[in-house]
């Protein structure tokens, strides 16, 4: 008998492949085909940037992030819903719910990520008034006793209607074990971010991109599995570098640039070697307490180890020495602030940062985006003429 | 009494009161006095003053640059520096006075703060706007984050969250920078004023359910809340102010006479409005025209209550200070859910005797803008009523439309003919 074995290469682009699938399924088909795994299980759905995973997870069911629908979904009722001046993001969510998309889904949580999310919370509780829907207020007040004891109560309201849905309680043990199995994911997503970052011309930052969006759909365990695969397999494949600038991106965290602005952005000279795509599946970089009283450990985590964000009060005062502490650790040659149009946060946030680059020496350019975007001709040149100039004289343009 | 000395009476007495709040701010560094910078939704006036401090509002200062015809150099000037066309316009408006100076709407400087208090109600873009603002100044700053009636409620742990804050956090901070001890029996006398005040408010913004009304609830309403909703809370000229102007109101009542425009007294009120929104600034006057020269009135709005719903009970409550301090940051309108705040509409639509609902969408405020067409759909639904849409902006003349809005207007009041006809 004859055996075929696929090559490396072979079985890379066939992940890839699948996390493009699961990335372009704006009906999240892959979700409702978990639910039809087993009887009684739920889905739900949380909306950028951050949900605490962990406690769905406990709870039995499934945690699905939402990102809008980027270029791949035609907007028909969604526009009616807001005015020209709101960014895509809200419009492409109520598309998908209003269409239908979203049903498999059986709750939502909404961060308080900003105005406009938080609006969009209570406009679902209008549409669907049977579902359950819960704005998720994360802590701007980082002291324990204050912010941390809100938080609490936060996540063990959400652990209690999660419960009711499922029929499955959240105990501590459980608590532990999704917190081990999210920590497991975390370690797997260090290895990547570290790997892309070593070796950019290996890991490109559209398959990087495919697999953290994958994150947002795919049992944890499954998407654990899925990393690990696809760093052995990346590690075995021999790719081309190319002369490349190292470029770091931040403002990318809520609204998601489409796929193919990513691919625009190697192709005109950047390798992406850090950024803030995807924030929330990993707000919270290193494992998390394992031990402990889970609920403490999780608020905990989020007081005190989460990454610096336009959407979270910047207590501390570091958010300038962070982003230049994150340009040298990546070496980045120069940082893209790329920022959805409309964008509140984001935009705010750019002069702050812009300043503390300037300082730094370090070369930054800017852009703004939507989700559906569908010309790169002008992002194209622009990061190309940003790339050369750092190429050429490693100066600001 | 004639109605044009009925109606100085209380808009002198206002215009006394706000030019010695800035005659006070430009005197405080000469004087020792010390200043906290906060925001007017959920503002704790009676707060800081318990302590000798002045509050001094950023919104305030951006809404006057709007109406005095500079915003658009200090947005011109904050769009130079960096900033987004896209944002909020408020933010960029203060941004850009700090750099030409800091000179307030009566021409004197504002004092540097000694403390920003960045009391974070029903808008994230506070968040920001005092962040970009520490970049400028050496003082501390405080978090007051204040939940969000996510589920249309106030749970007893916001409420504790609040209350720790204030009283671990802020109450030490503003002892630190005033020199002054914490006294809770001044807290719960200025506290008793602003009730007192607040009735008289209440008071006032009610009387609209007359028919014809004797206020105009939005534009009108805008001066009613000034005081209230600013740096006098808590104070005896508040009181004082509340007082004449309801008994200003009576005298309107009893003689039947509509509201005062910019036109005079209305003659004929033709149309009872609901708007939802804030209102355009740079063209105030203008805009207010639009409505009243169609002997359009605004019975009820949500603008005059993002500082505080009491017309739905809330009162500031000596016997339960810190609480109470609480729940007001927690109930302003914009921290309320969109059931709520369309519940809130349709109540207004109802108890008021409107014809229609209109929406004026401020480009500037995601807040209060993003998901409005919702609640105009929903509206109609459920009142029947004519609802109408109308685009502008708080402080950009750039997003000011005349024609456009009178237009939309006109088909507007169109519409509410064709309805009362059953057309
Ligand atoms: S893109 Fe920005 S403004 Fe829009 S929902 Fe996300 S964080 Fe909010
Ligand atoms: S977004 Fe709206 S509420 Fe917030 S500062 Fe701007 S105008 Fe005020």
């Amino acid at each position: 008998m004859m055996t075929t074995e696929i090559s490396p290469d072979g079985q890379l682009a066939a992940l890839v492949a699948d996390a493009q699938r699961l990335y372009e399924d704006l009906a999240f088909g892959s979700v409702r085909a978990w639910k039809d795994g087993a009887q009684g299980r739920r889905a739900i759905g949380f909306l950028p940037i951050y949900a605490p995973r962990e406690i769905i997870h406990a709870c039995g069911a499934l945690p699905v992030g939402i990102m809008g629908g980027s270029d791949r979904l035609e907007i028909v009722r969604g526009d009616s819903y807001f005015q020209s001046y709101i960014c895509h993001l809200p419009r492409s969510v109520v598309e998908l719910a209003v269409s239908g998309r979203l049903d498999a889904l059986d709750g939502f949580l909404f961060p308080s990520t900003c105005d406009v999310i938080r609006n969009l919370s209570g406009m679902f509780k209008v549409l669907f008034p049977d579902k359950y829907i819960h704005y998720l207020d994360l802590p701007q007040n980082f002291v324990a006793g204050q912010g941390g004891r809100f938080y609490r109560s936060e996540l063990q309201s959400i652990a209690r209607a999660v419960g009711a849905l499922t029929g499955i309680e959240a105990t501590p043990e459980r608590l532990r074990h999704s917190i081990r199995a999210y920590n497991d994911n975390r370690r797997v997503l260090q290895q990547l971010w570290q790997l892309r970052c070593d070796a950019p011309s290996q890991v490109s930052t559209a398959e990087y991109y495919l697999l953290l969006r994958a994150g947002y759909v795919v049992p944890v365990e499954e998407h654990t599995r899925m990393v690990e695969r696809y760093l052995s397999l990346v590690g075995s494949v021999e790719r081309r570098a190319v002369d490349n600038i190292r470029v770091l991106v931040r403002g990318a965290f809520c609204e998601q640039p489409p796929l193919a602005l990513l691919r625009t952005l190697e192709r005109a000279g950047c390798y992406v070697v850090d950024d803030d795509f995807v924030q929330g599946i990993r707000l919270i970089p290193e494992p998390i307490d394992e031990s402990g009283d889970p609920f403490d450990a999780l608020a905990h985590a989020f007081l005190h180890r989460s990454l610096p964000c336009a959407v979270k009060y910047d207590a501390k005062r570091t958010k300038a020495a962070d982003l230049v502490d994150a340009c040298k650790r990546a070496q980045a040659d120069g940082v893209i602030l790329m920022a959805p149009s409309f964008c509140d946060p984001a935009l705010l946030d750019q002069p702050m940062l812009q300043k503390a680059l300037e300082e730094a020496g370090i070369p930054f350019t800017t852009f703004k985006y939507s989700e559906d975007t569908g010309q790169f001709q002008v992002i194209r040149e622009q990061a190309g003429t940003f790339a050369d100039a750092i190429k050429l004289w490693g100066a600001t343009i | 009494m004639s109605t044009a000395a009925i109606k100085d009476a209380s808009m002198e007495q206002q215009k006394a009161l706000m030019a010695g709040y800035f005659d006070a701010l430009a005197t405080a560094p000469e004087r020792g006095q010390k200043c906290v910078y906060t925001f007017v939704p959920g503002n704790l006036t009676e707060l800081i003053r318990s302590f000798d401090l002045l509050p001094v509002l950023p919104e305030i200062n951006a809404l006057q640059s709007g109406m005095r015809g500079k915003s658009a150099d200090y947005i011109g000037l904050a769009e130079r520096g960096g900033h987004s066309e896209d944002v909020c316009t408020y933010v960029k408006c203060d941004i850009g006075m700090l750099k030409s100076g800091n000179i307030g709407p009566t021409g004197k400087p504002l004092p540097k703060p000694d403390l920003l208090l960045l009391s974070y109600t029903g808008c994230f873009t506070f968040l920001k706007w005092f962040e970009l603002l520490r970049e400028e100044y050496d003082c501390p700053i405080m978090m007051l984050h204040i939940p969000y009636q996510g589920d249309g409620e106030i749970t007893p742990e916001m409420r504790d969250y609040v209350v720790r804050q204030i009283k671990d956090e802020l109450i030490p901070q503003l002892e630190r920078i005033s020199g002054v001890k914490y006294d809770e029996d001044r807290l719960r006398q200025a506290l008793a004023l602003s009730s007192k005040a607040e009735d008289d408010l209440v008071w006032t913004l009610e009387s609209a359910k007359h028919v014809p009304s004797p206020i105009d609830a939005y534009f009108g309403g805008v001066y009613y809340i000034g005081p209230i909703f600013t740096a006098f809370r808590g104070t005896q000229d508040a009181v004082d102010y509340y007082r004449l102007l309801r008994s200003e109101v009576q005298g309107r009542i009893d003689q039947k006479l509509g509201p005062v425009t910019p036109d005079g007294v209305l003659e004929k009120e033709r149309y009872r409005l609901v708007v939802e929104g804030p209102p355009n600034w740079t063209s105030f006057r203008e805009f207010w025209k639009m409505f009243s020269c169609e002997g359009a009135v605004v019975v009820a709005s949500t603008y005059t209550k993002v500082g505080g719903l009491y017309d739905r009970g809330f009162r500031h409550d000596p016997d339960h200070p810190l609480e109470s301090l609480a729940d007001y940051c927690m109930g302003c309108y914009t921290n309320l859910n969109f059931p709520r705040r369309i519940e809130l509409l349709e109540s207004y639509i109802n108890e008021y005797q409107a014809d229609g609902f209109l929406i004026n969408s401020v480009k500037s405020c995601n807040s209060f803008s993003a998901g409005q067409l919702m609640i105009l759909r929903e509206l109609e639904r459920r009142t029947g009523r004519a609802g109408g849409f109308i685009e502008s902006d708080l402080v950009d003349p750039r997003y000011f439309s005349a024609a456009n809005i009178k237009n939309r207007l006109e088909s507007y009041f169109q519409m509410i003919e064709a309805k009362r006809l059953g057309v």
